[in-house]
């Protein structure tokens, strides 16, 4: 173990030129970092290494899966029979639910092309396993097993039997990154079912539960409330469940209510999570109509600024805080 | 010829492990406890193998941990060089301390790689993170001896052999 002492580690005193080398070290490190924030270098070092990093991903994966899987062939047989009895239950009473709703959305549907509306209950959702992989985000993100192959695009909402789980925030090949509603910089528009109030959900920083801010002091909101996707914002589709209001008491501030709600999606046991593919439908302001007049060639050069063309906007474009850019999310 | 091959491939192997071990993911339970185990194996690294851990050696570990993780790059590689920077400044003395002076020390030095891992996510906008978040430097510091010694084992084995 003991070693004769040289130049290159002494006792005491430490050479000027490995300070030097550390503070150009840091400063590299630095640099990455600011770089990295503004331009986004990680996602486009990760997309051309994902060849590397999705067999690491499902190599890291593996002990959960096999933990997983020894659960099962370790089960016995009681609990299995019991769980497969209540599974067999729960589908009885979905199916019966299902069956009456039927009519209803039937109904429903007559009703919308009457109003000429294309509001569709019907979803088109593909299924992802969800890797078990800790990216150190204080748990705020999940990896999935689908990626840019199977269709995946950045900002897809993530649901699973319960609720609203979040969105996709990273794509790579084979996998992508799921941001959860819960984590501090996710914002989600929701509507209280019983009342109608429209407010919007922050994620929490103990990473479990649903922040709602900016109440106002008169909203009918109270504990037990259930809180659905508004879609507003034109990510989420509307009248998906989104939690359940915990506690209400005003915010420190006292100028609005402070709420709040337990997620309903089963944020910390997914395995199994839908990705939806239709879009939300856009609501909001309608597209400004084009200024009618003739082709902007013919028009007089001077007075063409009283006019004010304005470009067309995206229908239901998202408010700021409704659909934030994934560049703030990444944290 | 073949023995320093096999120490430098012995030497690749635990620092991929402790990748790995770093993406691995625990029961919900334990998930704050979690230990940074590229710290760890580095710092064993930097004690036990004179000249093998660089300043170098330590950004480049960071960048690729920072690739896998994807949160900032540059994130881990700032905090590794940091660490392996203070163990390479007081080798010597950290080699001469009983394994539980080494232990505080090695607590001291994971500690101080939280802050600074807390001081980047701040000013990078992140919020602050839940107490039990600080339980991880004392579980590495907890598990150090245990880590030391199985490497040490492990490495005195491959060298007879």
């Amino acid at each position: 173990m003991a070693r004769t002492r040289d130049e290159s580690s002494p006792l005491f005193a430490g050479n000027p030129a490995g300070t030097l080398r550390l503070i150009m070290y840091l400063a590299l490190a630095l640099v990455l970092m600011v770089l990295d924030q503004r331009n986004g270098w990680l996602w486009a070092v990760r997309n051309s290494a994902a060849l590397v990093v999705e067999p690491v991903y499902r190599l890291a994966g593996l002990p959960s899966a096999g933990v997983r899987m020894l659960a099962t062939a370790f089960a016995d047989r009681q609990s299995l029979t019991g769980q497969n009895q209540r599974l067999r239950e729960d589908l009885l009473l979905a199916n019966a639910k299902l069956n009456r709703m039927a009519a209803v959305a039937e109904q429903n549907a007559h009703l919308k092309q009457l109003l000429d509306t294309s509001h569709s209950l019907e979803l088109k959702v593909q299924l992802a396993h969800v890797i078990g992989v800790d990216l150190g985000a204080f748990r705020y993100r999940l990896t999935l097993s689908l990626g840019a192959r199977d269709g995946v695009t950045p900002g897809q909402p993530v649901i699973d039997a319960h609720g609203v789980l979040g969105q996709v925030s990273e794509v790579l090949p084979t996998t992508s990154v799921v941001m959860l509603i819960t984590d501090p910089t996710h914002a989600l528009p929701v509507v209280v079912e019983r009342t109608g109030v429209r407010t919007i959900a922050y994620g929490s920083r103990d990473g479990s539960s649903l922040t709602l801010p900016d109440l106002p002091l008169a909203a009918n909101v109270r504990a037990g409330d259930r809180l659905l996707t508004s879609g507003i914002g034109g990510r989420f589709p509307s009248g998906f469940p989104a939690g359940t209001i915990r506690s209400v008491q005003p915010a420190p501030g006292g100028a609005f209510l402070l709420a709040q709600a337990t997620p309903a999606a089963d944020m910390d046991r997914a395995d199994d999570v839908l990705l939806l593919h239709d879009l939300a439908d856009p609501q909001g302001p309608p597209a400004p109509e084009k200024p009618a007049g003739p082709p902007a060639d013919l028009a007089p050069a001077s007075g063409s600024g009283a006019v004010g063309h304005v470009p067309p906007e995206r229908a239901g474009a998202a408010p700021a805080a409704a659909a934030r850019p994934t560049s703030g999310a990444r944290l | 010829m073949s023995r320093p091959h096999a120490g430098n491939w012995w030497f690749g192997g635990t620092l991929v492990l402790s990748l790995l071990l770093m993406l691995i993911p625990l029961p919900d339970a334990l998930e704050p406890s979690k230990p940074y185990w590229p710290a760890l194996v580095l710092l064993y690294w930097t004690l036990e193998s004179e000249g093998r851990v660089t300043l170098g050696l330590a950004f480049v570990l960071g960048l690729v941990a920072d690739v896998l993780v994807g949160m900032v790059l540059g994130e881990q590689a700032l905090r590794l060089c940091a660490l392996v920077f203070i163990a390479t400044r007081f080798r010597a003395r950290l080699r001469l301390f009983p394994m539980w002076q080494l232990t505080a020390a090695v607590l001291a030095l994971l500690l101080n790689d939280r802050l600074l891992l807390l001081i980047v996510r701040m000013l990078s906008g992140g919020s602050l993170p839940p107490a039990s978040w600080w339980l991880s430097p004392v579980v590495g510091a907890a598990l150090w001896p245990f880590v030391f010694l199985l490497l040490d084992d492990l490495r005195v084995r491959a060298r007879i052999q």
